[in-house]
């Protein structure tokens, strides 16, 4: 409630120093953290919209349900476990230590790697098959979030790797913690985001 | 985590102060610098724009006397015009331009949280415009598909720039979404974590807020674009059908099949309509603003104009189809958009009442912002009452293909917008130079222009009752189009080429001034709001010296009962508030002061 007492509050009628809604910032928190949190609200609004068009254009005569690739269930399992290996780094980070701190993140970034390489194999299997983009819209959604899925974990590597680049020559531990923190909580929406395409293609 | 001021962190010591000219002009994360850089990529955008405008202008009041304006290519220049001045020249210079320059000032910081994501902004929207321009130059030319951009006429061989045009247009469009949402997620991140000390969310100028809500509005609407625009990127270039139907070119089929335009329309659309206030909320801000300081008054209703532009917010996702009555809708969804529609003209008239209401018994002073922000009061009253006509369906239907529609969006996005942007930057020329304008070339102008516009766009809505149909190249002879609609095209043209030209004022006044103006004052217009109370004008790089500004109150104190001066700063603590004994009080004054 306490945003309704501030946007409430009569401001002609007090005078001075006041709090309302903490004036020095509305959030307790970094303000990295607040800009990635709008940052993963837009990126939700971009795959909401695309899982929105894809169930309109699901509804029209010439779609034909694309079986997807088994080897989703791999890379499936190698995004989750670089999620994992994120919050491991994480929790390291956060108790202040730094001992197997560089086996978790970088452990973290190559099963995102290995996840991206899985899901260019598919796409791999998918044109072998005959089954192109511009075949049906089913395979042209499939490539489509695919792709934009990939990319957005790209982003995440490139901030991944300037701070493994950083740890690795030697930066203070509390130097990369916010960017641990904040990378952790982008891996762990991209995978929900995953699950949420996964299960989207898979029963379509 | 406690707070830690922006002005005691480490990095303020990193904050890096240039000293090379590149340095400071060029590669520059100061927003004042930014704020300039973004004002004039998109300025001249606009001037580019408007040039378009009265080409296409010509050929409507005297068809054929441009050579070079045949069909093809008035269809791209109505085309460019509509799409550079929604996106490039309106929201770049309201968020880009305003946005950069006012946050930090009137949220009492030293700069944007992140100044390097900011200078990376307005090189990224430098980028989408030359790519935005290339396409004049290349084989076909730009997109002529209507600034809408609907499948699946764009793609076909019948629409010029069906080929390179319209993907440049499109690859455009996304880099200026990338542009913006760095540039937004700055504006946002600052308003919410950099305030000073005392600033409250409601202690906010109203420009703030309306900047505020408008990018948020943005950063949600634009990812809508940005779907539509990849999805039919992928139609054009590599054969998908998401959006292109099975359709016949010149007797032979294309290869598409099956896609939905509609979907097309309502992805534009759910980005289209919130575009509306993402340009109209930063300019309730900040006209707000500019009469309060004008009327010497506290704008009236300041929690209502604070929670109208929320709502308007918010209500402006759930209208977008309006815009789309005529592509046969069922009519049930016509129903609830009609009544979304007249739903949000509540909390907009709410707002007009209250500029009114802010002038009323103010002690007012024409100056020559207070010129166009009246006007704007006018324009934007008009404009929005040809809205309630259009917002119902069966009024819409008939007129939405007519010039009615080009009367109404003009009134109320094109004209009222520009004119609020000249009471700001009037208003803030002095803050941003250390200079005064010429003040009668200014009146002239705004003369010029506030007449003219209504010469434009005054017949237009005549012409729509009448049936003559928008988008036309020439109207031939039709038996419901008298002679006479041909010479009121006309005069609309000479007026526009009025218009167009006396802009010419307004471009020679703010060069010349910045040479020859008059040494402005601090704070000539006797401002509450922070930006007027920095310790250099223009504001120097980190704005506030050593000391960051603690603000002791909201930013309307005017012509408060009492006070020695009829302005209070924001930052003036109640125990320095200068007062006067009462024998030189005038009781009358209070009482109708307190009434208010």
């Amino acid at each position: 409630m306490k945003l309704f007492r501030s946007v409430t509050n009569k401001p002609w009628e007090r005078k001075g120093i006041i709090g309302g809604m903490r004036p020095e910032g509305a959030f307790n928190t970094d303000a990295e953290r607040v800009a990635l949190s709008f940052f993963l609200i837009i990126a939700s609004v971009v795959f909401s919209l695309f899982t929105v068009s894809y169930f309109i254009r699901m509804e029209l005569p010439d779609w034909q349900p694309l079986a997807e690739p088994t080897q989703l269930w791999l890379n499936t399992g190698l995004l989750v476990a670089s999620s994992v290996l994120f919050q491991w780094a994480r929790n390291i980070v956060g108790s202040g230590q730094s001992n197997n701190l560089l086996i978790a993140l970088v452990g973290a970034g190559v099963f995102a790697l290995l996840f991206i390489v899985g899901q260019l194999l598919t796409w791999q299997d998918l044109q072998a098959a005959g089954l192109y983009l511009s075949s049906n819209p089913a395979n042209a959604f499939y490539y489509l979030m695919t792709g934009l899925h990939a990319v957005h974990l790209l982003g995440g590597l490139w901030v991944w790797s300037r701070s493994t680049i950083r740890l690795l020559s030697g930066a203070e531990v509390t130097d990369i913690k916010l960017s641990i923190e904040l990378c952790a909580l982008y891996w762990h929406f991209l995978l929900l985001v995953w699950l949420v395409l996964f299960a989207l293609l898979a029963n379509t | 985590m406690a707070y830690v001021p922006l002005a005691d962190r480490d990095h303020e010591m990193e904050m890096h102060h240039p000293h090379t000219w590149i340095g400071k002009y060029v590669w520059s994360q100061d927003h004042k610098v930014i704020a300039i850089q973004y004002g004039s990529i998109a300025i001249f955008t606009g001037l580019v724009g408007l040039v378009l405008s009265l080409l296409f202008r010509l050929q409507l009041g005297f068809p054929e006397s441009v050579s070079f304006v045949d069909p093809n290519f008035y269809y791209q220049a109505i085309t460019m015009h509509g799409m550079i001045m929604v996106v490039y020249f309106l929201t770049a210079l309201f968020l880009g331009g305003f946005g950069n320059y006012l946050v930090p000032l009137m949220c009492g910081a030293r700069d944007m949280v992140f100044p390097f994501m900011n200078m990376l902004s307005v090189w990224v929207f430098l980028v989408s415009v030359i790519i935005l321009m290339a396409s004049f130059f290349v084989g076909g030319g730009p997109t002529g598909a209507g600034w809408t951009l609907y499948p699946p006429q764009t793609a076909m061989a019948g629409t010029p720039g069906h080929d390179l045009g319209i993907v440049l247009m499109l690859v455009s469009l996304a880099v200026f979404i990338v542009a913006f949402t760095m540039g937004g997620l700055n504006y946002v991140v600052t308003i919410l974590q950099y305030r000073c000390r005392g600033l409250t969310m409601m202690r906010l100028p109203l420009s703030i807020w309306g900047i505020f809500v408008a990018t948020v509005l943005g950063l949600f609407a634009f990812p809508a674009l940005l779907v539509a625009a990849i999805m039919m990127l992928f139609d054009t270039l590599l054969g998908t059908s998401f959006f292109m139907p099975a359709v016949l070119e010149s007797g032979t089929a294309l290869d598409h099949n099956g896609g939905s335009p509609i979907l097309f329309q309502h992805l534009f659309w759910f980005f289209g309509h919130p575009e509306v206030y993402i340009v109209a909320l930063p300019a309730f801000g900040l006209v707000s603003d500019v009469l309060s300081v004008h009327a010497r008054k506290n704008i009236f209703g300041y929690r209502m104009m604070v929670w109208a532009i929320i709502a308007i917010g918010g209500l402006s996702f759930i209208v977008w189809a309006h815009h789309m009555y005529v592509s046969g809708m069922n009519p049930y969804f016509g129903f609830f958009f009609a009544t979304t529609t007249l739903i949000i003209a509540v909390p907009t008239a709410l707002k007009v009442y209250n500029w009114v209401l802010t002038l009323w018994e103010g002690d007012i002073r024409m100056n020559v912002p207070m010129y166009f922000a009246i006007g704007f009061i006018f324009t934007f009253i008009h404009g929005g009452l040809t809205g309630l006509f259009l917002g119902n369906v069966v009024i819409d239907l008939p007129l939405s293909d007519t010039y009615f529609v080009i009367a109404h969006f003009h009134m109320v996005m094109g004209v009222s917008p520009i004119l609020v942007l000249f009471a700001a930057i009037y208003h803030w020329y002095p803050k941003m130079t250390g200079r005064m304008f010429h003040e009668g070339m200014a009146k002239l102008h705004f003369w010029l222009t506030f007449l003219g516009a209504y010469a434009i766009y005054l017949p237009m809505h005549y012409l729509g009752f009448l049936g003559v149909p928008r988008r036309y190249y020439a109207l031939g002879t039709t038996e419901f189009i008298p002679a006479s609609a041909q010479d009121l095209n006309a005069t609309i043209t000479i007026a526009a080429l009025i218009v167009g030209i006396s802009q010419l004022l307004f471009f020679i006044n703010i060069i010349w001034s910045l040479r020859y103006g008059k040494k402005a004052d601090p704070n000539p217009w006797g401002a509450a709001s922070l930006e007027w109370q920095t310790p250099d004008t223009p504001p120097a790089h980190g704005n506030w010296g050593d000391q960051l500004p603690t603000v002791y109150r909201w930013a309307y104190d005017y012509s408060v009962p009492g006070a020695h001066q009829d302005f209070i700063p924001q930052n003036t603590p109640e125990s320095e508030e200068p007062t006067v004994s009462d024998e030189h009080f005038d009781p009358d004054t209070e009482k109708s002061l307190a009434n208010l």
